[in-house]
């Protein structure tokens, strides 16, 4: 099951995140109740070049302190606050969420074509990995992923979520299966600029994960979709593949329809596979990864999840179902469905 | 004091109200169990290896074969077998023989894996009307590609990819040598490898002129001997292996009597008729890493480097050091044999005692390899006492790429497993150079019943696949949450990275 809309306004133009919360409350038949969340790029723009690193702490009194020292010593906090939260009536609230906007001191680390990013990717495994009580969800600049263990009109209240505004939202109402329902395992899943989304059941978790921590990642969360935001920020950022070759390599054609290429591309995606076969994804699955430039959605090889796509003006939407889109623009310019396999990708101009 | 003789260990009766003394089971048993006094057949059970050909070619159904009860006093550490072994040596003062793979009652480590199945929230794949991709590369693989855009906005790859192996099936077929088995034999592995496309391992004893139409599909082996190899033989092979160990005798060399070593045999190992052939426990030019990377380099450089290059140990416990020592050395892919593998003629003691299980040495070997960031770019191929396609599919899922089955595809073949490859006389014309034994194997017919095997087993990973709702092997590959331990102790689970059934 699981439920996901997301829209990038090609323009860049802010949307508040209202209708959103709509759109994905009609998916609620999709969800149980046990995690819901949403993104949204644009949304710090009064701290655009900092990283925004959103942390849920069990209880400030213990936890807050060590983070607050270990991002002290790989730079400056420019600020930081708790974020703000409404009661609601069915909403445990289990987590203080906070947000810091930080600076990293890119001297610190050496060696690494980002040492930025580098900095802000080993905090996060570090305080995942090390620091109980404490969880980095969010971590990309001038983005904010707000999430927790609810129904989607309940997490967005509890955030307001209408109160934010952004050029791209992602948003995810969760079925858990497979994992306990918490707040860290509500999506969408973030690291740095890369934020996913994901309905489905990944089977080649196992294999995924073990490639993808040989390159020190570290999977944390007990859930397959983190794993996503990893593999798509090694091969994007690390391996600089663009966003069709990243999704051709995490759901590559089949070896019938790469034998009927013509040479050239035939050699290439035969290459792709060789290369990057461990980190191909397998199982149901549709997932939408957005990234500061625009959005990207795929299903798996052979569909087993839907996935809709529609245009309407500069605003490109990616759903599981129709109804959801109509509820944020009930006129569209184009409504379709990508093949399984097939990117659908909204950059921003 | 006198030893005296061992008690029987089978005994073979016939049924008289069914013989019809036609005399099939004096000719077909080469060790001379049977013989004709009078009008009845007379059995003498002593000579008697349970390799089944007798019961297997009786018309009538006559013959029964049982293990003999043994009457030793019991004990449980002075088993019969011990003290079998001290009366044999305390008579012959030599080391002990064995054929085929280890026979001490160990459990497998395999039974003991269960493989895992989607229900619900996950659909299952059904491989009859879904693809199910079992196309295996073996071969060294770039951990990251290189791109260029051209203006036109078409991506150019620019990494270049080294030569590798395809096969649709990851079940290839082992390195059994020539000298070891029966030209008959080899002919038929290279027939079912041709038919199953997949790849055949010639073994160390060069390749006989009447399998050179099959050469696309066979992987030629330098061992220690270097027996019958030359540029025209390295040239032949679709891939080269240097074999530094084997499961079934790790840290021991090879040795084909002289007496096997007829006109035929001489010339394909390119060794002096009637001579030992005798490969020496290390290469002598390998005492290193670096050694090695030395010899895997001459070989490409020889081969014009079109040619994967394998390197193949034993599983021991340093196998994963090992191996990613092998990986550095430029080799392509690393063969690790369990100590369940067979041989032909190995000491007893090492078949039975040197060595460790392949679901240890894989999970381990993959493990390390991924821990230096360099699992990728080698392939990890699995052999030793691979019994199913069950064993198939954990052995990828544990973190192989393929998996070389032996003594499964001489089972297909006839083998009964009797482990007296050693005494030369195979019954079924398998691990023998007598002729009138050799005959007895048709080539075409044998060869379709281990491409038949092939067959099945691939079709049934595929289905255990479709039920796991993978539908690529490289999304089994390693992936080992898709197993589960049952009755493993905790550190065993430990080192093959598996949960426990219900976790
Ligand atoms: S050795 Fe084989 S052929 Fe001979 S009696 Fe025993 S089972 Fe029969
Ligand atoms: S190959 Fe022949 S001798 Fe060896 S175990 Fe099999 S049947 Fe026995």
């Amino acid at each position: 099951m699981c439920g996901i809309i997301s829209v990038v306004d090609r323009s860049g133009a802010v949307m508040d995140g209202a209708r959103i919360r709509d759109a994905l409350s009609m998916m609620d038949e999709r969800g149980s109740g046990e995690g819901a969340g949403y993104a949204a790029y644009g949304v710090y723009p009064e701290f655009a070049d900092c990283y925004a690193i959103h942390v849920f702490f069990d209880n400030i009194v213990e936890t807050k302190a060590p983070v607050d020292a270990l991002l002290e010593t790989w730079g400056t906090i420019v600020h930081d606050e708790e974020i703000p939260t409404y009661e609601q009536a069915h909403l445990r609230k289990i987590h203080t969420p906070w947000r810091y906007f930080f600076r990293p001191d890119p001297t610190l680390m050496t060696g690494t074509p980002s040492p930025e990013d580098d900095i802000v990717t080993y905090l996060v495994m570090k305080v995942n990995t090390t620091m109980r009580g404490a969880l980095i969800y969010s971590s990309g600049k001038n983005i904010g992923v707000f999430k927790a263990a609810g129904w989607p009109e309940d997490v967005a209240d509890f955030y307001r979520i209408q109160d934010y505004k952004g050029y791209i939202w992602l948003a995810h109402n969760r079925y858990p299966t497979n994992t306990r329902g918490w707040w860290g395992g509500a999506h969408p899943f973030n690291l740095l600029d890369w934020s996913v989304v994901h309905n489905g059941e990944i089977t080649s978790y196992g294999t995924n994960r073990r490639y993808i921590e040989s390159y020190g990642y570290k999977c944390t969360m007990f859930t397959d979709t983190e794993v996503v935001a990893y593999l798509v920020d090694l091969l994007a950022r690390k391996h600089g593949l663009d966003e069709e070759l990243v999704v051709r390599a995490l759901a590559p054609p089949f070896w019938d329809e790469i034998d009927r290429m013509p040479e050239k591309e035939r050699e290439l995606n035969r290459a792709i596979r060789l290369a990057y076969g461990s980190a191909m994804m397998n199982g149901p699955f549709a997932i939408v990864v957005a990234n500061h430039d625009g959005i990207a959605g795929f299903t798996d090889r052979i569909k087993l999840r839907p996935l809709v796509a529609a245009e309407e003006g500069d605003r490109m939407y990616i759903s599981s179902e129709e109804a959801a889109i109509r509820r944020i623009a009930p006129e569209l310019d184009r409504v379709w469905m990508p093949r399984a396999g097939e990117p659908v990708i909204g950059r921003v101009r | 004091m006198a030893i005296g003789s061992v008690p029987l260990r089978y005994k073979i009766t016939i049924d008289p109200d069914r013989c019809m003394e036609c005399g099939r089971c004096i000719e077909n048993c080469p060790y001379g169990t049977f013989r004709k006094e009078g009008d009845r057949i007379v059995a003498v059970s002593r000579n008697c290896t349970a390799c089944h050909r007798c019961i297997a070619m009786c018309p009538r159904d006559a013959i029964t074969l049982v293990e003999h009860p043994v009457d030793y006093r019991s004990h449980p550490l002075w088993t019969p077998e011990a003290r079998e072994a001290i009366y044999n040596q305390a008579r012959t003062g030599g080391i002990i023989l064995a054929g085929m793979g280890n026979a001490m009652p160990l459990p497998s480590i395999f039974d003991r894996l269960l493989l895992d199945a989607c229900q619900v929230t996950n659909p299952s794949i059904d491989p009859l009307r879904e693809p199910m991709e079992l196309r295996t590369y073996l071969g060294k693989k770039p951990s990251k590609l290189a791109f260029r855009r051209t203006e036109a906005g078409d991506v150019e790859l620019e990494t270049k990819i080294a030569p590798n192996l395809m096969i649709e099936t990851p079940i290839m077929i082992g390195h059994m040598s020539y000298g070891a088995i029966s030209l008959n034999a080899q002919l038929a592995l290279a027939r079912a490898a041709h038919t199953a496309g997949t790849f055949m391992g010639t073994g160390e004893g060069g390749m006989h002129p009447d399998l050179y139409p099959y050469q696309k599909r066979l992987i030629v082996q330098v061992a220690s001997g270097r027996f019958g190899v030359d540029i025209d033989y390295l040239n032949r092979g679709a891939a080269i292996e240097i074999k530094i160990g084997q499961g079934a005798k790790p840290g021991i060399g090879g040795h084909l009597p002289g007496e096997k070593v007829g006109p035929d045999v001489s010339r394909t190992r390119m060794i002096p008729e009637g001579s030992d052939a005798i490969s020496p426990a290390p290469h002598h030019d390998i005492y290193s890493i670096e050694d090695l990377a030395q010899l895997v380099r001459s070989l490409k450089e020889a081969t014009e480097w079109q040619k994967p290059v394998f390197v193949k140990i034993a599983a021991v416990h340093n196998a994963a050091a090992v191996a990613a020592g092998i990986a550095r050395s430029g080799a392509d892919a690393v063969v690790v044999d369990g100590f369940r593998g067979g041989t032909g003629a190995a000491p007893k003691v090492f078949r039975d005692h040197v060595g460790i299980p392949i679901e240890a040495a894989i999970s381990a070997v993959d493990q390390k390899l991924r821990s230096q960031g360099i699992r990728n770019e080698v392939s990890v191929i699995a052999s030793g006492g691979i019994r199913d396609a069950a064993d198939v599919t954990k052995a990828i899922a544990l973190g192989a790429d393929a998996v070389y089955i032996g003594t499964a595809a001489l089972v297909a073949m006839g083998c009964r497993v009797c482990g007296t490859c050693y005494r030369g006389l195979c019954p079924w014309g398998i691990a023998t150079q007598r002729p009138d034994l050799v005959a007895r194997l048709d080539p075409v017919r044998e060869g379709e019943h281990v491409a038949n095997l092939i067959h099945a087993w691939t079709m049934e990973v595929s289905e255990l696949m479709g039920a796991a709702g993978i539908n690529a092997i490289e999304s089994l590959r390693g992936n080992r949450d898709r197993l589960r331990g049952y009755m493993l102790d905790e550190g065993m689970l430990q080192v093959l990275d598996v949960k426990t059934v219900g976790a």
